[in-house]
């Protein structure tokens, strides 16, 4: 109970807070330049000087944000990388070389572009086939409610929910994990899953792909609902069948929208790693990027400098998304 | 919609069960975790989730406490008990003495032990042992298998939320979520009416920094913010991991998606009014906080559900700028440590993972419509 209050005490300090600059500030800007009751002149002037300064009291704490959390790590990884692991003596171009010589980032690497090339496709390509199908029954919103239930779960609850199905019971004790019950139930052998190297990465994987399938599906559920009626009823009229009709005229029509999904989950795809640090922690040959990364800012104290190049490459992978991304958001924004 | 001339055909058959077939795989896992943290802990580690309804039978032991005052029957001394702490359905099949062979003997019958002991056990777990002397020492272990019918519980919740701290965390986790999402309104609503309606230099420019910076992963910030964080903890005297520390963070990471689904709304929302506010001469801080902000309250309200999502969910930046201690872990960080070091107690893990997933279960159902609104205007440019 004490910790509760002081709890809300200390969140109310921090949203009073900020909501008093907010407040106060721009108070303050009517008080010192008064826009009203004056000569008109001076009213002129004050409000000539209260629009130059305003913008920056509505944008100055998120641009501060933005530039200490976001835009000076950006250039701080850059430097550190060059630095040794304390961050005070300058190495060179060491730690790359470590890096492009080490066989565990080469494993990591080789992980993560399992997962780009899978994790992506397959949560797509379900929420595409999902979408399309639910929009065609009467319970499809029910279902469709059901399967986007997991993008609420946080990695590691869903790391615990599927390990409690990978389970492994040696010997003839009775399987509790779903996945070996079955096996064993079709007369299989059972199986230690997450420790069979390079098949486990499919069992992690399979995690994100539950978990993204909703995102994937509600966002194509939506483009599948702009599409023309015309164009089907057409395509209808002209023969094509249910396949033909999904695939030459409404996939091509979303086509943008597929991209925008595929990209959103590449990009969550370079960054996993509770997935990984709760389910194997890199071992038998599971390791990724993210992961490697974390493990080098706190292994044996932390090394700053190869932590920050992994980081690097982490930002190179994301890059061409980035310029793709804001290429389109100008596109648009001279549109308007 | 636009299938309703194949709807009658003979596929719709196939697509109903494709569907249901999909649904049961989705929610399975979830459900498993949800029926395997509500059973008795001895059923659960036995015999997996899909039996819970149906008897389990399980291998046993019990020590019989030796009474004070020892009576006499015929001669012999004579203990009697039941075998089961708790009253109920439970049937034993076999019984033994020895560990060795805990299976040796029927119930019902009479196991003769050594020293001219006896020891007989009845289905419902009666048991009558017999001495010729008094007993003394330790008790006569009884090993016995038993039918014990299914057993739902909350003694699994319980525990977690005491013994094994989860209690506290879920305030540490209320703690971190509940600032760290409205802080990061009230800076993105600002900056985006200031990028949407206000004249500045450099505003396009900046505009586009935010779309940049919505795809700058995590993962760069992490070490030059834990040097910042070092430095500054050291200079306040405060140690680098804080709470306000971790709302800053993560009020700065949500930030790039707060101003960009803001602004896209804001700018979207009539110029007429704006401009007839302006001159009627109400200054831009009446006009933002009088008409933009209860206007964009479906923005600000799915911004807000995804960032307590994230904010709830989210492990690494509470591992980076959080303390594992008591007064800091919260539930994602606790659920690690559990699964470290309580890997194959399930009881405990499907309760904890449960407990920790309840309450974006339950904001995600609660508010879907929100949800789904800022995800197709976050994603369907």
């Amino acid at each position: 109970m004490g910790q509760l209050i002081s709890a809300l005490f200390v969140m109310s300090i921090g949203v009073l807070g900020c909501a008093i600059y907010f407040y106060g500030s721009n108070l303050l800007l009517d008080i010192c330049f008064p826009t009203k009751n004056r000569p008109h002149l001076v009213i002129a002037k004050n409000l000539r000087i209260t629009n130059t300064i305003r913008p920056w009291l509505f944008i100055g704490p998120a641009l501060l944000a933005l530039g200490f959390y976001l835009i000076f790590p950006v250039f701080d990884s850059l430097r550190l990388s060059f630095l040794d692991r304390t961050g005070e003596n300058f190495i060179g171009f060491d730690n790359y070389s470590w890096l492009f010589s080490s066989s565990e980032f080469f494993e990591s690497f080789k992980n993560n572009m399992l997962w780009l090339i899978v994790v992506p496709t397959a949560a797509t390509f379900l929420g595409l086939v999902i979408a399309t199908m639910t929009d065609r029954i009467w319970w499809g919103n029910i279902a469709k409610s059901l399967i986007f239930m997991p993008m609420a779960i946080s990695f590691i609850g869903a790391s615990v929910i599927w390990k409690f199905i990978y389970d492994f019971r040696s010997g003839d004790d009775a399987q509790i994990g779903l996945l070996n019950a079955i096996v064993v139930f079709f007369g299989g052998e059972p199986q230690a899953w997450i420790t069979i190297p390079f098949w486990n990465n499919f069992f992690l994987m399979a995690i994100l792909i539950w978990i993204q399938t909703g995102f994937a599906m509600v966002i194509l559920s939506a483009a599948l609902r702009g599409i023309s009626e015309e164009t089907i009823e057409a395509a209808v009229l002209d023969g094509a069948n249910g396949v033909q009709i999904f695939f030459r005229i409404m996939v091509p029509q979303i086509w943008g929208t597929i991209a925008v999904v595929w990209t959103t989950i590449t990009i969550l795809v370079l960054k996993v790693f509770d997935i990984v640090l709760a389910m194997t922690n890199g071992q038998w040959n599971t390791q990724v990027l993210a992961n490697q990364m974390f493990d080098w800012m706190f292994r044996g104290g932390g090394d700053s400098g190869r932590g920050a190049v992994i980081a690097i490459i982490i930002m190179v992978l994301v890059i061409p998304i980035m310029v793709w991304n804001i290429r389109r958001a100008n596109a648009e924004m001279e549109g308007r | 919609m636009v299938t309703s001339s194949t709807t009658r055909s003979p596929l719709t058959f196939v697509v109903h069960l494709t569907v249901l077939f999909l649904v049961v795989m989705w929610t399975i896992p979830t459900a498993g975790l949800f029926i395997s943290s509500i059973r008795d802990k001895d059923q659960l580690s036995v015999s997996g989730w899909w039996t819970a309804l149906s008897a389990s039978e399980q291998r046993l032991v019990t020590r019989i406490e030796i009474p004070k005052d020892q009576s006499m029957e015929n001669g012999q001394y004579v203990i009697r008990g039941n075998v089961f702490a708790e009253a109920g359905d439970n049937t034993v099949s076999q019984f033994g003495y020895s560990s060795l062979k805990p299976q040796a003997f029927e119930a019902g019958t009479k196991a003769e032990m050594k020293k001219g002991k006896t020891l007989i056990v009845q289905a419902n777990g009666d048991y009558v042992i017999t001495s010729p002397k008094a007993f003394k020492g330790r008790g006569q272990r009884v090993f016995y298998t038993a039918e014990i019918p299914p057993r739902f519980t909350l003694d699994n919740y319980r525990e977690v939320l005491t013994s094994e701290g989860l209690g506290k965390s879920f305030i540490n986790s209320l703690t971190v979520t509940i600032p760290a999402t409205i802080i990061p309104i009230l800076m993105a609503a600002f900056a985006a009416y200031a990028l949407a309606w206000m004249k500045f230099p450099g505003r396009a420019l900046m505009v586009a920094a935010v779309v940049g910076l919505l795809v700058v992963p995590l993962q760069m910030s992490l070490i030059p913010l834990l040097r910042s964080y070092n430095v500054i903890g050291e200079f306040l005297g405060t140690g680098s991991k804080t709470y306000v520390g971790i709302w800053l963070a993560h009020t700065a990471f949500g930030l790039p998606l707060a101003i960009y689904l803001l602004r896209n709304y804001i700018a979207g929302l009539p110029r007429e009014i704006i401009e007839s506010a302006r001159v009627d001469g109400a200054s831009e801080f009446d006009i933002f906080r009088k008409i933009i902000l209860p206007l964009s309250f479906p923005a600000l309200a799915s911004f807000s559900i995804f960032q307590f999502l994230w904010v709830w969910n989210d492990l690494l930046i509470a591992m980076v700028f959080l303390g594992n201690n008591e007064e800091q872990l919260v539930l994602t960080g606790r659920l690690r440590e559990l699964l470290g070091s309580r890997g194959g107690n399930w009881e405990i893990l499907t309760a904890s993972a449960f407990i920790t997933i309840i309450v974006p279960l339950g904001v995600f159902i609660g508010l879907q419509r929100f949800l789904v609104r800022g995800l197709l205007s976050g994603s369907v440019k």
